[in-house]
């Protein structure tokens, strides 16, 4: 069997929603060049709190290419409060999986989304609960032995 | 157009090779331990190729070991100067951060077991100096294991001035010379090599088979134990059509070498000055203590798994040492080892050139990788930090 699914190759080859947005509403950032990917999601969201327009830059693997490609899929046009049910599991599934030592590219691309929901949310003074946010986790801790 | 440029890690059997091997398969398949004719023929072409191999080495065929290639050659080398060491209280190893996990993993497992190993540092240049192995060695060392060239980033390491000096001071010398034997004369005498590990499916041989030297009086322990093949040191029924395969190969690779050097040494050279256009690109490894087939790049603001997929979509095939591609969280050990930071390791890519190497194909693979780069720069947000100065530079 190839590495990857023949989805993630499309979506590596061919990916969704490249680019930025300048007057975006909300920006997310995850990753580390050090730990070798960087995931940047940017958001253009409308009064009803819609997402309007989502583009996003990635430095990493083709899974991760990948899976900033399908959650930008995922999350365009959807209510925030859908945006932020977004799980890393749905972003593997929607690529007929990721190999066992990829899936943290499909959990960075969950956690770049809600990222710039949150960005979005502060920058709006909008009230939201800290737990649907998961805390950075310690990039570090990857090359460390 | 198609570009196989990973010959470092593995080469397309030649015909020569594959015409040689047939026979053994559909005629000679007799058993060389078997008393009949069909047997005994086997093992006259047993001999007969040990003895040949002997030859290219500056060995005496009785010191010519078969194996099952590069990594078995490496495991039995490493654990039989251990044992022997350990008989005399000799407990401690020297060898280098960038070697091949053959050789790395089998040092762990000793460790585990209570062996002390030294790991030199590698200077930027990918380079050991005998000075740093001379100052290592200790009353207690029972051996020195370093590589001739090393595998990634194909640099050459000053085999026999560390032969003498291990020479001198009386301690067992093992090199892995997989990726030297096709590129570098090697003489086991001259350059004053006690072990010596060869794979065949580096240089247009079959996968499976390879070969251990070890100089008369260095005494092998069995890690396959079995019947008495390979003077009892090696059990298993020989591979004959493998070695048979192996030895052609190895000729051939030997008769061509210095032709072979010197059309390298041009392309290596175009390669090299057209991937130095890129910007914040930088060659890795000494650019000219290298095998001429090899050349290393690293690229910053990109990831190096990506790269080799959408060169593979050009009909390049390269390879990388970062994490991804490595299969751990961590990029190349040997890009480490010279220095490289892992947000500069993680962008490399390693091209390792055959002897059908074209200059078009030298061009196409210049245009490739440039194309690629840019187009992965284009939307990375590391590179983006990198242009606007967020981030600095590692490279000028």
């Amino acid at each position: 069997m190839a590495l990857y699914s023949e989805k993630v190759m499309d979506h590596f080859r061919n990916p969704r929603n490249v680019g930025v947005i300048e007057d975006a509403d909300g920006i997310g950032e995850v990753g580390n060049p050090v730990c070798g990917d960087i995931m940047k999601i940017y958001l253009k969201i409308n009064d009803e709190q819609v997402i309007n327009d989502v583009k996003f830059e990635t430095f990493g693997c083709g899974s991760a290419i990948a899976s900033s490609s399908m959650a930008t899929e995922l999350i365009k046009g959807k209510p925030l409060s859908e945006a932020l049910q977004l799980t890393n599991k749905a972003v593997t599934e929607a690529l007929d999986g990721l190999p066992p030592h990829k899936l943290h590219c499909s959990v960075l691309a969950e956690e770049a989304i809600k990222s710039a929901v949150k960005d979005y949310y502060d920058k709006n003074g909008i009230e939201y609960d800290p737990a649907d946010f998961p805390e950075d986790h310690d990039c570090e801790a990857c090359h460390v032995h | 157009m198609f570009v196989y440029a990973d010959n470092a890690a593995t080469t397309a059997v030649s015909k020569n090779v594959l015409d040689a091997m047939v026979p053994i398969y559909t005629e000679v398949y007799g058993n060389p331990s078997s008393l009949y004719s069909v047997g005994q023929k086997a093992k006259e072409i047993l001999e007969e190729s040990r003895e040949r191999i002997a030859n290219i080495l500056g060995a005496k065929p009785r010191e010519i070991y078969f194996t099952s290639g590069g990594s078995e050659a490496d495991n039995q080398a490493i654990v039989s100067a251990a044992r022997f060491g350990e008989k005399k209280g000799k407990k401690h190893i020297i060898s280098t951060k960038f070697e091949h996990h053959a050789v790395l993993h089998t040092l762990q497992a000793l460790e585990k077991e209570g062996f002390e190993v030294t790991l030199l540092d590698v200077h930027e240049n990918g380079v050991v100096t005998p000075e740093q192995v001379a100052d290592a060695i200790r009353e207690d060392t029972a051996l020195v294991t370093i590589m001739y060239a090393n595998n990634e980033i194909g640099t050459v390491q000053p085999i026999a001035e560390i032969g003498a000096i291990c020479k001198e001071k009386g301690v067992l010398f093992h090199t892995d010379a997989v990726q030297a034997v096709s590129h570098i004369h090697i003489n086991v005498v001259e350059q004053n090599i006690d072990m010596l590990s060869i794979s065949a499916h580096k240089f247009h041989g079959p996968k499976g088979v390879g070969v251990l030297y070890a100089r008369g009086g260095v005494a092998l322990t069995n890690i396959i134990n079995g019947g008495a093949q390979e003077r009892g040191k090696r059990a298993g029924t020989e591979n004959l059509a493998g070695i048979v395969g192996m030895t052609v190969a190895l000729e051939d690779a030997v008769a061509h070498m210095d032709e072979n050097n010197a059309k390298f040494e041009k392309l290596q050279d175009r390669l090299i000055e057209g991937l130095s256009k890129i910007p914040y690109s930088e060659l890795n490894g000494d650019r000219n203590q290298r095998v001429k087939s090899n050349v290393n790049f690293c690229f910053e603001g990109i990831e190096g798994e990506s790269l080799l997929l959408l060169l593979d979509d050009k009909g390049v095939a390269v390879s990388s040492g970062s994490a991804c591609t490595s299969g751990s969280l961590d990029p190349s050990h040997v890009l480490l080892a010279i220095g490289r930071p892992h947000e500069v390791a993680h962008g490399s890519l390693r091209i390792s050139l055959g002897e059908d190497a074209t200059e078009e194909q030298v061009d196409y693979i210049i245009k490739s990788v440039t194309e690629v780069v840019e187009y992965l720069r284009s939307f990375s947000p590391f590179w983006a930090d990198l242009k606007s100065g967020k981030r600095p530079h590692v490279f000028h």
